[in-house]
């Protein structure tokens, strides 16, 4: 078996694919931040709580309803960026008025809130939820071994991610949501329901979060925290990649859990640490980030 | 005033008022226009003209009084709704979508009404624009372009009223003179226009009215045909 850099590549080729798979929800949830920052200029906190719905849903319509994961990939993200156009209708609209700092805490507080009362009725411990049956097991492809889920997860996140950038970039909606970040008070101006638009990409923001966490669900357990967790790092990566682009989250997203993987196999002691340093980096040289826009 | 309020206008502004947070702006404006008008709004640097155009629109923080369109009042209404009864605004800052192509840019304001005009007769009026269609950022067009862009994209629309801010400001004489042909052209099709100017020979050849605004209110109305023996009273009041 030949080496690669000291390293069987075996061993080298599946740490990237972790890390793909770790940059796949990098990507669905940084992606949603960015389209979330452009169109309301909120920084959504809830972000994490959101993804932890979305896995706890998917568990819920098994347990309760017995419906399994591909029900749930359709009906989580759609109850949960339902419960996400509640929260922007009843609340987080009467916050646009005011500085931003009013948008962080209060969707800080609502994570807080969700976590707690998830807590409060399933514990901490973490739930157990399969793999569907028709993706276990995986196949050897030589210089690597693949495991079909795994494979599902990174191809369903690159297809949603480079869907919403399509949408946002090619189509009439798309050229709504760009012209509403530049200048929402223009567009309505021109008759078009901004206020709805912005429920809406509210939701679809939050939607994609609850999709990553029926993803994630099979993988990592379900358990409150789950999101808590990984929204640290995914705002490491926003800083890195900047607020302003959606395919500067998506690139940053994947680019990262790429990066994690390799350290791993060439430094694994820096391997939790390697994306704030990046970021650090990338603060020094770029303060707005690699896609962001100065000033 | 010697103009008949009577007669049923399309558009009727009584007793507006505008406020930018506590700074009060408007102070009781009234004008009225009838269908296939094209009256001006002259006055000075400050003295309430785009917010008054910017209050019928419904885009001031805070207006109070009365507008009524084509018979129904749209003070409450929210921003949307009065574009959908066919009110169409060209801000003076011209409003162009950097994100946006110059096509999407063209293309981005919904129908609100029928009878407006086709792409190919946009394009007829704008030539520039064709040429220019696949220019990604519509900011990278000239200044001049941006604003034929600006005009263009809402007569697409069906939008009956056009308020135009400041559509000749910066500009080069050619395209000052192209804009004034379009405008003359779109009331020949039977669109209303209200038209801010500072540039009042711009205006006078052009519109049926002239209303002079003055810190908030309208000073003043001097008929198209009265202009030339009204020039020192319109000096005086522009300060020119
Ligand atoms: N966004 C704003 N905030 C506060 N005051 C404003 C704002 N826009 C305009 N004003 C003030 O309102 C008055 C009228 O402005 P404006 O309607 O732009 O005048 P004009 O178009 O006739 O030059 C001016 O005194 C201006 O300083
Ligand atoms: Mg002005």
């Amino acid at each position: 078996m030949f080496e690669i850099l000291g390293i069987p590549p075996q061993a080298l080729f599946g740490q990237m694919l972790l890390g793909l798979i770790n940059g796949s929800f990098y990507a669905m949830l940084s992606l949603g931040l960015a389209v979330i920052f452009g169109m309301l200029n909120i920084i959504n906190f809830a972000h994490g709580a959101f993804y932890m719905m979305g896995a706890f849903a998917a568990w819920m319509l098994l347990a309760y309803l017995g419906l399994g994961f591909y029900w749930a990939l359709l009906l989580a993200p759609l109850l949960v960026g339902s419960f996400g156009i509640l929260v922007e209708r009843t609340m987080l609209c009467r916050l646009y008025r005011l500085d931003h700092l009013y948008g962080l805490l209060f969707t800080f507080g609502l994570a807080l809130v969700i976590q707690g009362l998830f807590r409060q009725e399933f514990g901490a411990s973490g739930l157990p939820y399969g793999i569907p049956a028709e993706m276990r097991g995986g196949s050897n492809l030589g210089f690597m071994f693949l495991p079909y889920y795994r494979g599902f997860v990174l191809a369903a996140s690159v297809v949603v991610c480079f869907g919403t950038w399509f949408v946002i970039e090619r189509t009439k909606l798309g050229a709504y949501l760009r012209a509403g970040t530049e200048n929402p008070t223009l567009v309505q101006a021109f008759g078009v329901n901004v206020p709805r638009i912005i429920a809406l990409t509210y939701g679809f923001g939050v939607a994609l979060a609850g999709l990553a966490g029926v993803l994630a669900a099979p993988i990592y357990s379900v358990n409150p925290l789950m999101g808590s967790d990984l929204i640290i790092v995914v705002f490491a990566v926003v800083v890195i990649g900047g607020l302003g682009s959606v395919l500067g989250a998506i690139v940053t997203g994947f680019g990262l859990g790429l990066i994690e993987g390799l350290t791993k196999v060439f430094y694994p002691e820096a391997s939790s640490t390697v994306i704030f340093v990046v970021m650090a980096l990338v603060l020094l040289v770029r303060p707005a980030g690699l896609f962001g826009r100065e000033g | 005033m010697p103009h008949d309020r009577s007669a049923a206008s399309l558009l009727s502004v009584s007793a507006l008022n505008a406020w930018y947070g506590e700074s009060h702006v408007l102070h009781g404006v009234e004008l009225d226009i009838q269908a296939g008008e094209l009256v001006t709004l002259l006055g000075r640097n400050g003295a309430g003209k785009t917010t008054t155009l910017r209050a019928i629109m419904g885009i001031v923080p805070a207006r109070s009084g009365s507008i009524r369109y084509d018979g129904i009042e749209l003070i409450g209404l929210p921003v949307h709704r009065i574009a959908q009864h066919g009110i169409a605004y060209c801000p003076e800052e011209r409003g162009i979508f950097a994100s946006l192509s110059v096509r999407e840019n063209l293309m981005l304001p919904p129908r609100v009404g029928p009878g407006g005009l086709s792409l190919a007769a946009i394009h007829e009026l704008f030539p520039n624009l064709r040429a220019r269609q696949d220019t990604a950022q519509g900011t990278r067009l000239s200044g001049g372009e941006q604003q034929m862009l600006a005009i263009a994209r809402i007569l697409r629309t069906g939008a009956r009223l056009l308020l135009l801010d400041e559509p000749t400001e910066g500009l080069a004489p050619v395209i000052v003179q192209l804009i004034g042909q379009t405008i003359r052209r779109l009331k020949a099709d039977g669109f209303t226009i209200l038209l801010v100017e500072q540039n009042f020979r711009f205006a006078a050849a052009l519109a049926d009215r002239h209303l002079v605004m003055e810190h908030g209110h309208i000073v003043d109305m001097i008929s198209g045909s009265a202009i030339d023996s009204n020039m020192d009273k319109l000096e005086t009041y522009l300060g020119v």
